[in-house]
């Protein structure tokens, strides 16, 4: 049973870390309608950025203060995803509005290619580490309930901490905000928002910005936990089933579907994974989000495809 | 002057039907398909022949498989990589288990393995569409990868996991040198160019695009999504795994599964989008350009870069490569999202009124 609950909650904590990017795509997909390939290109870059910085401060600016520095690291980095997010808006998304849903997809995977071969030509393709102070050493809990209790890694709980903060400063932002309200009116109906006057091209900028904010978090979290190397951007292909089961549309399904999906990987991976021979987690979640689809087409929390001809 | 239809009177409905309708067409292609045959083998050396003429003979071949799911039948696919996976490995279970198993035989085997294999991971289809649908079948690709690294049986127990193949022959001639290697690959080209060609100008076709176009439309007038959606799947695999076999077999000779990865998929994808959705040209068109693209780049940096007087070492090329790679198709999607196809199209159109202005 310990082990059971053990696995259970290292599930649910990966499944956070699968939540935060996949939230950067449910984002974007929802404002612009793009689907964009690109988050975890960004998410790397991000992390690259995140990391060199922290690295050049000290040397450049001669901070020591460690909470400065990856303070100041972590602005620089958001700054360059401003200026990724306007150069995306201003050279590429312009120029392809009103084409359909396969060609702007092949476009943000033209950008994933570009953004990994830029960020690796400035930022260097190296592994590198980013130290933002997370407690390393494993938790103990419930140790009198039971025998030698459930081993709990306190970097995943303070990553699952920051995730839910992000969700939560996400849904005051999209609520309450004027800004916020302008992103929910251009994903409801493009159309609709510019004729009330609502500009799309900022407001594309904006959730580009917001997006890749959130891919400095993950990239953040993820390149603390594992380094910062190229295979970070493999990262998007293990949120992708997150995406769909959840529903491409869903800021909630995103979190949602990012907890079932990093659950049913672990529990597949430990209790399914020796019968088989191991390494079954990718493809698990990808066959559970399709079985999830199956029942929902539009995924747990999409909004209803309804067709008319 | 010359490309005109004008004075070609179709006296039958069989002449009316035939693949290529105007004079011209059917003198160009003709002699297209023998400049393929005997000017390219007198005129490209080994290198050309074998590092960029095979390799574009067998992804062509795999993009016209994709372009009849993607681009006759609008349902996009990530998969197809997993299913050249599946044709090379079940080819390669026939050709190394059965004793005495012909070498074309087993190809098409691979294809009819890869034929179910698609159409079990198209059934999804039926209830989910586009961008739901193109992820879901990212699970045919995870899963085949998975398969083919971690059973043994499908490589037949090596211990490396390498699975390999050698002499080879079709009715006693070697497949050996890159010149055998090219004229039989280009041999299924040809064959399976046409095959397409015939079926999707057929009633199958025309159900395809129906359904691409609007899908509840097309289920209205009487075509059943199910059929048409799993006939495109079973098309579209049987000619991605013919190629995914030729592809190991002919090109590659030992392989692993990740010679077949999700990156495949993607480059496949690619050549479609860039070639030109739903059209047969366009798909040998995307494959030459994704072809030939990195190999340009790779031979003129370090040049470009001997010029501005700036050395380039092999990290600087391969990031410049990926930079480049990313911006040409981003800008070639922004000019032209049709694809290739609807260039060479225009041209022809052009050429019909050449050289009057209307």
């Amino acid at each position: 049973m310990g082990f059971f609950l053990e696995t259970l909650f290292g599930g649910l904590m990966a499944g956070m870390l699968y939540s935060l990017v996949a939230l950067g795509f449910v984002l974007i997909f929802k404002a612009s309608g793009v689907f964009n390939f690109a988050q975890g290109a960004m998410v790397l870059f991000a992390a690259l950025a995140m990391a060199r910085f922290s690295e050049w401060i000290p040397i450049y600016l001669g901070i020591d203060n460690f909470v400065l520095m990856n303070l100041l690291a972590f602005v620089g980095a958001a700054l360059v995803m401003f200026v990724v997010a306007w150069s995306v808006e201003f050279l590429v998304l312009r120029h392809l509005v009103n084409q359909e849903g396969t060609t702007l997809l092949m476009a943000t995977l033209g950008i994933t290619y570009f953004l990994d071969g830029v960020g690796q030509s400035i930022f260097g393709s190296d592994i590198y580490k980013i130290d933002v102070g997370m407690p390393k050493e494993p938790l103990m809990l419930f140790e009198s309930t039971f025998d030698g209790g459930i081993m709990i890694n306190q970097e995943d709980l303070v990553a699952a901490v920051i995730a839910a903060v992000l969700v939560a400063l996400l849904s005051v932002f999209f609520q309450k905000t004027t800004t916020g309200r302008a992103l929910r009116a251009v994903a409801d109906d493009h159309q609709a928002a510019q004729s009330i006057g609502i500009p799309l091209n900022r407001i594309w900028v904006v959730v580009w910005c917001v997006a890749g904010v959130v891919a400095l978090v993950a990239g953040m979290i993820w390149g603390s936990k594992l380094g910062v190397q190229f295979s970070l951007s493999t990262v998007a292909l293990r949120a992708l089933p997150v995406v769909i089961l959840g529903g491409l549309t869903s800021v909630p399904g995103a979190i949602i579907g990012g907890l079932i999906i990093g659950v049913g990987e672990k529990l597949s991976e430990v209790f399914l994974g020796p019968y088989v021979g191991g390494g079954i987690e990718i493809w698990f979640a990808y066959v559970l989000a399709l079985g999830f689809l199956l029942i929902r087409p539009q995924g747990l929390f999409g909004e209803k495809i309804i067709d008319r001809v | 002057m010359f490309y005109r239809e004008n004075g070609q009177f179709k006296t039958s409905y069989q002449q009316d039907q035939q693949i290529f309708p105007i004079t011209q067409d059917r003198v160009g292609v003709l002699l297209l398909v023998a400049f393929a045959f005997i000017g390219v083998p007198l005129l490209a050396d080994e290198y050309m022949l074998r590092a960029i003429l095979i390799p574009f003979l067998i992804l062509a071949l795999a993009a016209l498989g994709v372009n009849v799911l993607v681009g006759y039948c609008g349902q996009i696919s990530l998969g197809s990589g997993a299913f050249m996976a599946v044709g090379a490995y079940a080819a390669y279970n026939f050709f190394v288990r059965i004793e005495g198993m012909p070498l074309i035989p087993a190809i098409l085997m691979g294809g009819v393995f890869a034929t179910l294999v698609g159409m079990f991971f198209g059934i999804p289809s039926l209830r989910v569409k586009g961008l739901y649908l193109a992820v879901a079948t990212l699970a045919a690709q995870f899963f085949c990868d998975w398969a083919f690294l971690r059973i043994k049986w499908f490589t037949n127990d090596s211990a490396s996991g390498t699975a390999s193949v050698a002499d080879l022959q079709v009715f006693g001639f070697p497949i050996d040198t890159p010149f055998q290697k090219y004229m039989f690959c280009l041999s299924f080209l040809v064959v399976f160019g046409l095959l397409a060609k015939n079926l999707v100008r057929g009633a199958i076709g025309r159900e395809w695009m129906a359904i691409r176009d609007m899908d509840v439309a097309a289920a209205v007038i009487g075509i059943r999504p199910m059929y048409a959606k799993l006939s495109a799947f079973a098309v579209s695999s049987f000619i991605v795994g013919v190629a995914g076999a030729l592809w190991a077999f002919v090109y590659l000779g030992s392989w692993e599964p990740a010679a077949f990865s999700v990156e495949r998929s993607f480059q496949l994808l690619f050549m479609v989008i860039l070639g030109g959705m739903g059209s047969v040209m366009g798909s040998f068109f995307g494959a030459a350009f994704i072809i030939i693209l990195p190999i340009l780049i790779n031979l003129f940096l370090p040049v470009l870069g001997a010029w501005l007087g700036v050395s380039v070492d092999t990290a600087t090329t391969s990031h410049a490569e990926q930079i480049i790679f990313g911006a040409l198709i981003v800008w070639f999607l922004i000019v032209e999202p049709h694809g290739l196809a609807r260039l060479w199209s225009v041209g022809k159109q052009r050429l019909r009124l050449w050289p009057f202005p209307h």
